[in-house]
């Protein structure tokens, strides 16, 4: 067990020194204030023409509304432009404000945009490379010469990664609280948002829906982002077991994940999508009541459908690395 | 020999990748103390052969006991009495040399901080280990390499072709090195291509060739079952070659037949060679120049590795 210890302080400093995290860190500290500046504008904007929120939203459903009498728009959108109208009007009658402008506000919707592709890049520019890279710089021959055993030296490995993509999600949510809040205020913990919408075909269902403070309604979304984080970086891991270069490791994962957030977007009549686990990151859109990218996709279908592939992912990969002869 | 004087046991070890069978059945056994060396041409196997030692590959077949512990069956309690640098010494460029030895250290039992002051101090770094590994020179990270080997005290060392690479200074350097590690009751396993190497390096050796060993004794033993050559540089040229062949013991070898060092040719322009009883080598220089013959020089020229192959396989051609 001490030893287990030992391991995972390997390699976890060895992540650290290969100043991967710092990286991803300055690469946040570039896009978040991008997105802060964006978002700033839209307030002000939004603050010029309305006076009051009630208006901005009143003025958001009109216009939905006035897209949704074309007939050039596809079905399938409409139908999702229907749900988002009725929850803005859910938001109006209840007289709360969808989307104050405060650091908190901001943080949860940078990460619920973030989930689906970025967060999963990130990801990947830590976990693509934990095994193929030491393939190819042959240091995998020191460290599996060791008397240590092979499951070891994964679980390490495994360990570290968790470590890291814990550490990528709670400093992604602080950075953006603390970027954002210097132009929005860093109030916003105690406002109350709605969760629990429940779709119907086309039509919400309102009966579940239920109020929850900003900062639980925070604190539940960030475990949905870490749980397909997870996902990604376990799958990752499996890639860097089975390839052997890290570039052929990472643009297989990079495929996957876009290829999944193009078949979401495409609301696909391919409806067998729906079993890939790249279609099912986006776990945080369950709690906010937007539709499933394909029909038939729940939160329950989706935690399961990434699980099966997290587990399936790690039986790959331990099974491969005990076994595998290293030739190279 | 005591079975507990054997550090390392390999016995009938195959090996088929992808249905080429590349290892065919490997004996050998390391005793405790000695230098063994592995001899073979490139792509004979050796690297295959060793990456088994260390559990880098399964075998398909065969067993190997390390201390008397099975390298599959007990990776761990095998792998603790060895240290090994399998191909080229590679280590993590980002860290310094002090960090990669920690690093390793952490993967070992008991081995502290001392230990790796130790180490370092053994293969000479102490100067530079709180430097970036890719600062390194080769000759540096093959001492790291070493270092690395050394530091859970092993009772046997595996070096895959270790002077690649070298400058002649650094191969003379890792020899008295090697020698020294022997004094210290440590087995090393060295794996090379070049027999001059080996014969300075190993008191016993076991050569591998296509996957299969084809012997396995002490270099000297196997040095002499080769032959060796001498040359003779005479002045007039043909008359003493007439002189040589009197007498009936010396054969002359021609130009095609024999396969020695293009170095040792170069340094003795149009020499005879021949074999013949070593002991006889003496009288016959008294009569050569009894005879009026000036002997500008006489040479021994041990065979190559390609002369102990073809003997070996019976002069089958190696091509």
């Amino acid at each position: 067990m001490h030893k287990l210890l030992l391991l995972i302080e390997n390699e976890t400093l060895k992540m650290w020194k290969k100043r991967r995290f710092l990286v991803i860190v300055l690469v946040l500290l570039v896009i978040i204030p991008m997105f802060t500046y964006a978002q700033l504008t839209v307030a002000q904007n939004n603050k010029d023409k309305f006076a009051d929120w009630r208006n901005e939203v009143l003025q958001q459903i009109t216009d939905m509304q006035n897209r949704l009498s074309s007939n050039r728009i596809p079905e399938e959108w409409k139908k999702q432009q229907r749900i988002a109208v009725q929850q803005l009007q859910y938001y109006l009658d209840h007289d709360v404000n969808p989307s104050s402008p405060n650091g908190v506000t901001f943080t949860r919707e940078f990460m619920n945009n973030a989930v689906g592709l970025f967060i999963p890049l990130l990801v990947l520019t830590i976990g693509s490379d934990l095994v193929s890279g030491e393939r190819g710089t042959g240091t995998i021959k020191m460290l599996l010469t060791k008397p240590v055993r092979r499951w070891k030296v994964l679980f390490s490995k495994l360990a570290a990664l968790t470590l890291y993509v814990s550490l990528l999600v709670g400093v992604m949510v602080l950075l953006c609280y603390l970027i954002s809040g210097m132009f929005f205020g860093y109030g916003g913990w105690g406002l109350p948002i709605f969760t629990g919408f429940t779709i119907n075909g086309s039509e919400v269902d309102t009966s579940f829906v239920h109020v929850v403070p900003q900062w639980l309604y925070m604190l539940m979304q960030t475990g949905l982002v870490w749980l397909s984080a997870m996902t990604v970086a376990i799958l990752a891991l499996m890639v860097s077991v089975l390839v052997r270069s890290t570039a052929a490791s990472m643009v297989i994962m990079m495929a996957s994940v876009i290829a999944g957030t193009i078949l979401s977007s495409m609301s696909s009549s391919w409806e067998n999508a729906k079993y890939l686990f790249a279609v099912n990151l986006n776990l945080p859109a369950y709690l906010e009541g937007s539709p499933p990218p394909i029909e038939g996709m729940s939160f329950s279908f989706s935690l399961i459908v990434l699980a099966i592939w997290a587990i399936a992912g790690l039986i790959v990969s331990f099974s491969v690395f005990t076994k595998q002869d290293i030739l190279n | 020999m005591e079975q507990s004087n054997v550090v390392l046991q390999v016995t009938n070890l195959s090996k088929k990748i992808r249905g080429k069978q590349i290892i065919h059945d490997v004996s050998f056994e390391v005793r405790a103390g000695e230098i063994f060396g592995f001899l073979g041409p490139n792509g004979s196997g050796k690297t295959t052969t060793i990456r088994m030692l260390v559990d880098l590959i399964k075998p398909t077949s065969g067993k190997i006991q390390i201390c008397g512990h099975d390298v599959q069956k007990q990776p761990e309690q095998a792998l603790r009495h060895i240290g090994s640098i399998v191909e080229n010494p590679e280590m993590y460029g980002f860290m310094t040399g002090w960090d990669n030895l920690q690093y390793f250290a952490n993967m070992l039992d008991d081995v502290d901080e001392a230990r790796i002051c130790e180490v370092v101090e053994i293969v000479s770094l102490t100067q530079r280990i709180h430097e970036k590994v890719k600062t390194y020179s080769l000759g540096m990270k093959q001492r790291l390499g070493i270092a690395q080997a050394l530091l859970g005290r092993p009772k046997l060392l595996i070096l895959d072709e270790p002077t690649n690479g070298l400058d002649p200074l650094g191969i003379k350097e890792l020899r008295a090195f090697v020698r020294m590690l022997a004094g210290e009751g440590i087995s090393l396993f060295i794996s090379s291509h070049l027999l001059s190497e080996i014969q300075l390096m190993c008191d016993r050796v076991a050569i591998i060739d296509k996957g299969r060993v084809l012997a396995v004794g002490s270099v000297d033993e196997l040095v002499q079952q080769a032959g060796t050559y001498v040359l003779w540089q005479l002045e007039p040229r043909e008359q003493g070659i007439a002189l040589l062949l009197q007498g009936g013991k010396v054969a002359i070898v021609s130009e095609e037949e024999h396969r020695i060092d293009e170095s040792v040719l170069a340094s003795m322009p149009e020499a005879v060679v021949t074999t013949m009883p070593l002991e006889d080598i003496a009288h016959t220089v008294s009569r050569l120049v009894a005879e009026g013959i000036s002997v500008e020089g006489v040479h021994k020229a041990a065979p190559t590795l390609e002369e102990l192959f073809l003997n070996m396989t019976e002069g089958k051609s190696l091509a």
